[in-house]
């Protein structure tokens, strides 16, 4: 709708808004996302309902053309970024309802030997976005970690991420290891990060694989649903 | 910011106005038009990361393989960015040009592509470097398994990557246009290390301005051509039995 106009969000109707905000969000401007939230807020709207109608459905778009190779990876970034802004508003708010953590929690970490965390990041966010509450263990786990976080937090779902083709084996040690313990059948695995594919996943062990953000949200809801 | 007029650039309508929808059917080659025939006759092709170009070339005249018995093609450099597509461009050139050729050495690692290289090279019966990346192949695996575990925060570069880093890291990433993405990028990095193939002040200093751009400590080590001179020599003593 808008192409190189001057837009005062304020000024538009609630469906031109949401519309505007998912474009905003796709071109990474976050301080206007940020404002657009604030005005869906003042004027009544449910956080859960701006959360799925604007920024999850605009991050989606975003792993879409992501994955289509519209978009690279500085630009998810930006968009990242924007759906942070708004986020940050709804957070606190989401925290005091029921819904934040209606489908689980959900334990994500990169494996050993890696450090590389932008995919998981994005994947987290959009994670938090479709109702999970998302602990997140950081970088360069070894399966001492994941077994602690499992064992304190719970989680719905296990999600692990690589980069290397050099560390994404690892997924495989940490499987094993959960399988061993009679873990990996209550438990949902998820995989997922740049080099990996769905054979790879299959050949550890994995319950499901992740080609990229906006899907691995989509995968792990279904997952809950099947478990439940 | 209040209630500001801000002039936007009209998200993804605007975008796919801007760049066109990749076609899918460049993206893998269908299987009925690869060829695996080779020229008996013919030289080899090295096929290779355009980042390894001097590199490749120097070794060439090091060993003295002369142009009738190697030639050297390659694709761009820039695919170091975009992995996924390395994979279907080498099927697409291989299943062109397969046929001129007796041996086709490659002149990437497995590079990110998670696998997808190897088959499309099993198909067309050529082999490339064994390592997973050039840092490997360039340092030899203990060096490089050495400095990874020493550091797993090591974000490596090359004479080539040195030489271009403005254009293949810093605007590669988008940092020229949004240097706020950094921390996003490299926040978990320690050291940039150079894996030198050549002896120059030059590159040297350019590395060090580099790490200290990125924010990281800068660390050396001159490995060479490690790999890839055993790799190119052992299309030379193919080439002499053709």
């Amino acid at each position: 709708m808008a192409d190189n106009d001057d837009i005062i969000l304020r000024d538009l109707n609630d469906d031109d808004l949401v519309e505007q905000m998912k474009d905003d969000l796709y071109d990474g401007m976050a301080d206007e996302v940020f404002e657009g939230t604030q005005i869906l807020l003042e004027r009544g709207w449910d956080a859960n309902n701006i959360l799925s109608e604007a920024l999850v459905e605009g991050m989606r778009i975003v792993g879409v053309d992501f994955r289509d190779g519209i978009l690279f990876v500085p630009e998810v970034l930006q968009c990242a970024n924007a759906m942070k802004g708004g986020m940050g508003l709804l957070r606190p708010i989401l925290a005091k309802s029921e819904h934040s953590s209606s489908l689980g929690k959900y334990v994500i970490g990169t494996v050993k030997g890696d450090i590389h965390d932008i995919g998981k990041n994005l994947v987290g966010m959009m994670l938090e976005g479709a109702g999970f509450e998302v602990i997140d263990l950081g970088i360069n786990n070894p399966v001492e970690n994941y077994l602690k976080a499992i064992d304190e937090h719970q989680p719905a779902i296990l999600g692990m991420s690589a980069l290397l083709t050099t560390t994404m084996p690892y997924m495989g040690v940490v499987i094993e290891e959960l399988d061993k313990r009679g873990i990996l059948k209550e438990l949902p695995v998820m995989v997922g990060g740049a080099p990996l594919n769905q054979e790879f996943a299959d050949a550890i062990g994995a319950h499901s694989y992740g080609r990229d953000a906006a899907i691995s949200a989509e995968l792990a809801r279904a997952l809950v649903g099947q478990n439940r | 910011m209040g209630d500001l007029a801000v002039r936007r650039t009209g998200g993804r309508q605007a975008r796919l106005g801007r760049r066109a929808r990749p076609q899918e059917a460049a993206a893998v080659a269908p299987e009925s038009l690869v060829t695996t025939s080779a020229n008996p006759d013919g030289p080899t092709l090295v096929l290779a990361c355009g980042a390894l170009a001097n590199e490749i070339i120097a070794l060439r005249v090091q060993l003295g393989i002369g142009d009738d018995a190697m030639v050297l093609q390659c694709l761009p450099a820039e695919l170091h960015n975009r992995p996924g597509q390395i994979a279907p461009r080498v099927d697409a050139f291989l299943s062109e040009h397969r046929h001129k050729y007796a041996r086709v050495l490659i002149g990437y690692g497995d590079c990110g592509t998670g696998g997808a290289l190897d088959k499309v090279l099993e198909r067309h019966e050529a082999d490339r470097l064994p390592q997973a990346h050039c840092y490997e192949f360039f340092a030899g695996t203990p060096l490089f398994n050495q400095i990874s575990e020493a550091e797993i925060g090591s974000y490596f570069v090359t004479d080539f990557l040195v030489r271009h880093f403005d254009r293949l890291v810093w605007e590669g990433l988008g940092l020229d246009k949004r240097p706020d993405l950094l921390e996003s990028y490299f926040g978990n990095y320690r050291d940039l290390v150079y894996l030198a193939q050549t002896d120059d002040t030059v590159l040297q200093e350019q590395a060090q301005a580099a790490a200290e751009k990125l924010g990281l400590a800068y660390r050396y080590h001159r490995v060479g051509y490690g790999d890839l001179q055993p790799f190119l020599a052992s299309a030379q003593s193919q080439a002499v039995h053709v």
